[in-house]
């Protein structure tokens, strides 16, 4: 059984690589952005197939307990998303925003995003981990800027600024990791592979493994979006098209988390490191309460949700830090249901800003009265976001807190106080948004809501039951992040 | 022997932290491109005498990579495009220069002692390398906060970026380091000299980031 899953972890790579090659050629954008969905999903079903069958870890990739978690949520939000696309940008290319030219960019660009985030996932080598990241955020700053508007260059430049200097200090952090192995498991590639470094690394020089965490963790930090070096986020999620902000939010943070997960565990392997969790508690928790004021202040409806994003990335920062497997468990579930309700929000989103024709909160009144399909759509994914029962996000973000309190009662207070703020400002904004006398454009949505309410329901479902298997699943995880 | 090859890579590594502290001080574009040149000279250099020493003829790679990539064609597009943005006027500094190379030295000294203490176990050569390298790349970043202009930070980017190829090189028997490379000069390839550049040019007439800087989405 091996070679088939030797072949499904090859399509999960090659699928995309070879689409968006053959995007890439192909004018007709109707017909780009159905082979867009179709490959996909046919990636999504190969991580599906993972999930049953594993292949023996290689040289460079392997599939293990904790990255199919990333990889099958990634292909899932990925394929939904690419549905989501073909209907937003059609709306776009009607309306002159998008001409077919930059079509065959934007969706080779999408199937590379695709590639480099499931080669980040699935990469057994710290070195190909990097250069796939790098890759991502290659192919996002070329999206933000596809609009070439002022704020879209200049949401791409300070993007492509920031991100490649977090991009250059986790490489830094990588080299340091690899000379702190090198003595133990000698030169070569041994040296960087994930599955031997875990092996070995009590032995490793426990010093030079803490500078490197400190280098990997602002680098890799960078790309989550964390608070202080978070200053890309919001623009670049406010001025790319919309499909870009729910993978940007619900995929690639994620990836850049990723990593951050390996190397912790790498730490915690170690037992003359430093522990690495209060400076993830730390920085989780600035994320956190300061991206909850910064909800209050904003205008532009994209913007908001990326501070939110913000907001909740530090919240599962924070889970993670704290580790342990009830606080671990929760993190990977809030993960999950942030990713899900997030891009659901985004979908919502993108058809709104295009009926209204604006971003701007103060224009959009209204919507569950003139639109009420994408009205409901939004209020049920912000009141999944701001942390509401029934809802998924309720259940983990209760699960983060109870933990908390159990084991460090003190630190629960600045984290329940982050939550409410963020809250207050969420509930705010949305009763204008969604309630009131209609105000902004009243045009048809040509929507495809499949996506939104695939998201929003599979949010609700995991509210209210979650399958033993999935528990089960995801305990198994948490143990192994320790 | 062995003597001689560790102090000759001694000179190269502590040269481009020399060179570093040139790029710092340099308020003029084409004496900036200029610096970046040797930076990238240096650099090579550098990386050629590990390839040599360590007997790791894939560096070799490297060092062209940054012979031909960096020292040639980079400064040849950078020159065109200062030309046709028609910026060799001065570039300004935002502090001033003296303030900029005492932090720079402030940020040489950091360096030594984190890397010199952390790697105590390590052979002499790595370590100090190391602590070269980490020096480059914080006076890149130093750099990039210093400057307004585009191509300026631009250039402060690439200078980190050298003294992260040093590091790799140096570090015994790496792999990937190629393709890091590669990977690293793809990115700068792309984004900025072919698709930014270009964009911003033909949208605002300026590459001074600085009068990107307008729109925050806040209420005001």
């Amino acid at each position: 059984m091996n070679d088939v899953a030797s072949v499904a972890i090859g399509a999960l790579l090659a699928v995309p690589a070879l689409s968006a090659c053959g995007l890439a050629l192909l004018s007709s954008y109707r017909l780009t952005s159905r082979i867009n969905v179709v490959s996909a999903g046919a990636t999504f079903a190969c991580a599906i197939w993972l999930l049953f069958d594993r292949p023996a870890p290689g040289q460079y990739l392997f599939v293990d307990d904790l990255n199919i978690v990333f990889v099958v949520l990634s292909t899932f939000v990925g394929f939904t998303t690419s549905a989501f696309s073909a209907s937003y940008i059609g709306h776009e290319i009607e309306t002159g925003k998008l001409t077919p030219a930059y079509m065959r960019f934007y969706h080779a660009m999408y199937q590379s995003l695709m590639f480099a985030m499931n080669l980040g996932l699935l990469a057994n080598n710290i070195g190909l981990m990097w250069v796939a990241i790098e890759l991502a955020t290659l192919t996002t700053v070329l999206m933000v800027g596809i609009y070439r508007t002022h704020e879209a260059l200049e949401a791409a430049w300070k993007y492509f600024i920031l991100g490649s200097v977090g991009i250059a200090l986790a490489l830094f952090g990588t080299i340091l990791v690899y000379m702190s192995a090198e003595p133990v498991l000698g030169q070569g590639y041994d040296a960087m592979v994930w599955t031997s470094l875990m092996r070995q690394a009590a032995d490793f020089s426990p010093r030079l493994l803490n500078v490197a965490f400190v280098f990997l963790m602002l680098g890799y930090g960078t790309k989550v979006g964390l608070a202080p070096m978070h200053a890309w986020l919001p623009d670049a999620h406010a001025e790319g098209p919309t499909p870009i902000s729910a993978v940007l939010s619900g995929l690639l943070l994620n990836v850049a988390l990723y990593a951050i997960l390996r190397f912790k565990m790498l730490l915690a392997a170690n037992a003359a490191a430093i522990a690495p969790g209060p400076l993830m508690v730390t920085l989780g928790l600035v994320s956190l309460i300061f991206a909850g004021f910064m909800l209050y202040r904003r205008d532009d409806i994209k913007r908001m949700f990326a501070y939110s994003s913000i907001e909740h990335m530090g919240i599962i920062t924070f889970a993670f830090g704290m580790g342990g497997p009830l606080a671990n468990f929760a993190g990977l579930l809030h993960m999950t249901m942030h990713s899900l309700t997030k891009s659901a929000i985004f979908f919502a989103v993108g058809h709104i800003a295009q009926v209204k024709g604006t971003q701007k909160i103060a224009d959009i009144r209204g919507l569950t009265e003139s639109h009420p399909m994408l009205g409901w759509g939004l209020v049920v994914g912000v009141m999944a976001i701001a942390g509401l029962p029934p809802l998924g996000i309720f259940m983990s973000e209760f699960l983060v807190v109870s933990s908390t309190f159990a084991r460090q009662p003190l630190l629960a207070i600045p984290l329940v106080f982050g939550l409410l703020v963020a809250f207050g400002a969420l509930l705010t904004r949305i009763t204008g948004l969604a309630f009131g006398e209609p105000a902004g454009g009243a045009g048809k949505v040509e929507a495809s809501f499949v996506p939104l309410f695939a998201h929003l329901s599979l949010v609700l479902a995991a509210g209210l039951y979650l399958p033993s298997h999935l528990v089960a699943w995801f305990q198994n995880v948490a143990r192994l992040l320790g | 022997m062995g003597n001689l090859s560790f102090d000759i890579a001694h000179l190269f590594a502590g040269g481009l932290v020399l060179v570093s502290f040139m790029l710092l001080y340099q308020d003029r574009m084409s004496g900036l491109i200029n610096i970046f040149t040797l930076h990238a000279v240096v650099l090579s250099l550098s990386v050629g005498w590990q390839a040599y020493t360590q007997r790791a003829w894939h560096l070799f790679v490297t060092a062209a990579i940054a012979l031909i990539f960096k020292a040639l064609i980079i400064p040849l597009s950078l020159r065109r495009i200062m030309v046709r943005l028609r910026i060799h006027r001065t570039v300004e500094i935002i502090g001033g220069v003296g303030v900029t190379m005492l932090v720079g030295i402030g940020l040489v000294a950091l360096s030594m002692v984190v890397m010199l203490r952390a790697t105590a176990a390590a052979d002499p050569l790595a370590r100090e390398d190391l602590a070269f390298a980490l020096s480059v790349v914080l006076l890149g970043l130093l750099m990039m906060v210093t400057r307004r202009n585009a191509v300026s930070q631009v250039i402060g980017f690439m200078s980190l970026e050298n003294g992260l190829i040093l590091a790799a090189a140096g570090a015994k028997g790496m792999p990937l380091v190629v393709e890091i490379s590669v990977a690293f000069s793809v990115l700068i390839a792309f984004i900025v000299i072919g698709v930014f550049l270009f964009r911003i040019r033909e949208r605002f007439d300026t590459v001074d980031v600085h009068q990107l800087d307008q729109f925050r989405g806040e209420y005001r």
